[in-house]
């Protein structure tokens, strides 16, 4: 199988690689080698040290219907690929990617990615961010993301990291909100052997009526750790805010979870809750007493968390 | 009729204090029980037990399944034998489907089966499949998929702890139909309750007051002293064995 095909398996884009309606781009370690643009959209690419410079920019008031594909992947053993986005959705542009991170055979992979995203007034910005690794356990991934949110602008990102060792995963997501702009963002992450798990994510709703919402779900099992510092900060006039934090452990894992929320408006309300445990033993032993042994009713428990 | 579970001399005790003491108690193969009483009576703390339930395996005393002492075995061993329960309060699984959950119950799998047995609750497979059990359903509703996911599994011993906790009045028939599907289909029916309308589904039944059998017999005889009696009860828990003789 070609290099281009595993990824294009892996992420879901056999599909898609020949419907000139949908804007896609696929990078390979640090190459380019798939693309196609639609109306409204503006990709430019180009090369930096191990890796690939984007810039993205959805036109003013355009409304990207289907989902752009992105696939970043590396189909070596051994490599690092930095990847830098800056995409800028300008005002009322609408637009929802679908990402992939591809390491099927990586043994010492590092996966950089270092994004800027501004959302002009009224945009819309969905971004899914599915990760496909080895079983190896030799990815390291450490994603850097800065959001700005104008009025009344929308963010929301998911990301997740279910199928594969997760490796090393350090992220550190924050955004920062205008007027009655809304943020959500997701993680799940499923941790096995000794992979190690750090997420910080922080949300600043200094707009009025901004609201945001944090949530993380994250299993660790065998050896595995996680870390996990969710932040949200009210300032605006009326902003809310919820952090969401659950953690399941089994085995030796190791879990941790700081929640902090600060609150700088006496009008605004942010509210957190956070678990980390083994199963619920309810659960747990619901689903035994309909003949599940302990490790089904477990991994379907944790099936149901990262879903 | 054959004995499917009998209890001997059972007696469960937290912190000194005995919850279930010495109840002899004894299931036969294919009928409907009641376990009655005022709360507190250790109605559900018998349900736990005889499911073995985290907490509720230290007790003296027997509990035998087709002659079978269940002493030893946990939660999943004794639903391999065909024992299973149905929770006064639901649990709720962030993230689960419905389907994912029905499917992981169901005896055979298949979604045939499944859909069948929603039905019998009076729930659409396909509006319902891909909704996930959590906080979104009612209690009622949550109550109700459980129920479902009983009679999918098509056990042979099924204990219902407050089968009508949070059921609305048009839901009712729903759960008593239900009861009835596994009565029909050869299974054991144990309803542990404190309501008169649940008891009425029964064909015997066993009072308790404070862990301790009061009295047993057919449901007519049963329901007399329960409604004139414990439903009023002002003794707190405290069996009068003395009084029995004026509602017989």
């Amino acid at each position: 199988m070609l290099r281009e095909e595993i990824l294009y398996e892996a992420a879901d884009l056999k599909d898609v690689i020949h419907d000139p309606s949908v804007a896609r781009l696929v990078i390979n370690k640090d190459k380019v080698i798939s693309s196609n643009l639609v109306e409204g959209i503006e990709i430019n690419t180009e090369s930096i040290k191990d890796g690939v410079r984007v810039r993205l920019v959805v036109k003013e008031g355009k409304i990207i219907i289907k989902p752009v594909h992105l696939c970043f992947g590396v189909t070596a053993e051994n490599a690092v690929q930095n990847i830098e986005i800056d995409a800028e959705i300008e005002k009322g542009a609408s637009i929802s990617l679908l990402a992939h991170c591809v390491f099927p055979v990586a043994k010492d992979v590092l996966h950089k990615m270092d994004a800027k995203i501004r959302l002009r007034e009224k945009a819309r910005y969905s971004y899914f961010e599915r990760h496909i690794h080895s079983d190896s356990g030799g990815v390291k991934v450490i994603p850097r993301t800065r959001v700005i949110l104008e009025k009344e602008a929308k963010f929301k990102t998911e990301f997740e990291l279910v199928k594969g060792r997760v490796g090393l995963i350090d992220m550190d997501i924050e955004s920062e909100c205008g007027s009655d702009s809304i943020i959500e963002m997701t993680a799940r992450i499923n941790g096995t052997e000794d992979d190690r798990i750090i997420i910080r994510e922080t949300g600043y709703l200094n707009g009025s009526n901004s609201k945001g919402v944090l949530t993380s779900r994250v299993a660790v099992r065998n050896n595995a750790s996680a870390e996990i510092f969710n932040k949200l900060i009210a300032a605006g006039d009326h902003s809310r805010g919820h952090v969401d934090c659950k953690e399941i452990i089994k085995d030796n894992g190791k879990a941790s979870a700081v929640p902090i929320v600060e609150v700088r408006n006496a009008t605004a309300h942010i509210t957190h809750e956070a678990s980390i445990g083994s199963v619920d033993k309810k659960q747990l032993e619901t689903l035994m007493s309909r003949g599940l042994d302990e490790d089904e009713a477990t991994e379907l428990i944790i099936q149901g968390l990262l879903n | 009729m054959e004995t499917l579970l009998k209890t001997e001399n059972l007696t469960l005790s937290f912190n000194g204090k005995k919850i279930l003491d010495n109840l002899n108690l004894t299931f036969k193969r294919s009928e409907i029980h009641a376990v009655v009483g005022p709360n507190g009576a250790g109605k559900s703390t018998f349900a736990s037990t005889v499911m073995g339930l985290d907490g509720y395996r230290k007790f003296e005393g027997g509990i035998f399944y087709k002659g079978l002492s269940l002493k030893e075995l946990g939660v999943y061993e004794r639903a391999k034998l065909g024992i299973t329960m149905g929770w006064q309060e639901p649990a709720r699984f962030e993230g689960l489907k419905i389907r994912q959950f029905m499917k992981a119950s169901s005896k055979d799998k298949k979604e045939d089966s499944i859909i069948e047995a929603l039905s019998i609750l009076g729930i659409d497979y396909r509006e319902y499949a891909d909704r996930i059990i959590d906080k979104s359903l009612s209690g009622g509703e949550r109550k109700k998929f459980e129920l479902a996911s009983i009679v999918a599994m098509q056990p042979e011993l099924v204990i219902l702890d407050e089968p009508d906790s949070g059921i609305d009045v048009a839901s009712l028939d729903n759960i008593f139909g239900a009861i009835r599907h596994l009565h029909d289909n050869g299974a054991t029916v144990i309803l542990i309750t404190h309501s008169l309308e649940v008891l009425k589904n029964a064909q015997y039944a066993y009072l308790l007051c404070s862990g301790t059998l009061l009295d047993e017999g057919r449901v007519s005889k049963i329901r007399k002293y329960f409604e004139g009696k414990c439903l009023t009860c002002a003794h707190k828990n405290i069996p009068l064995f003395s009084e029995l003789e004026r509602y017989v």
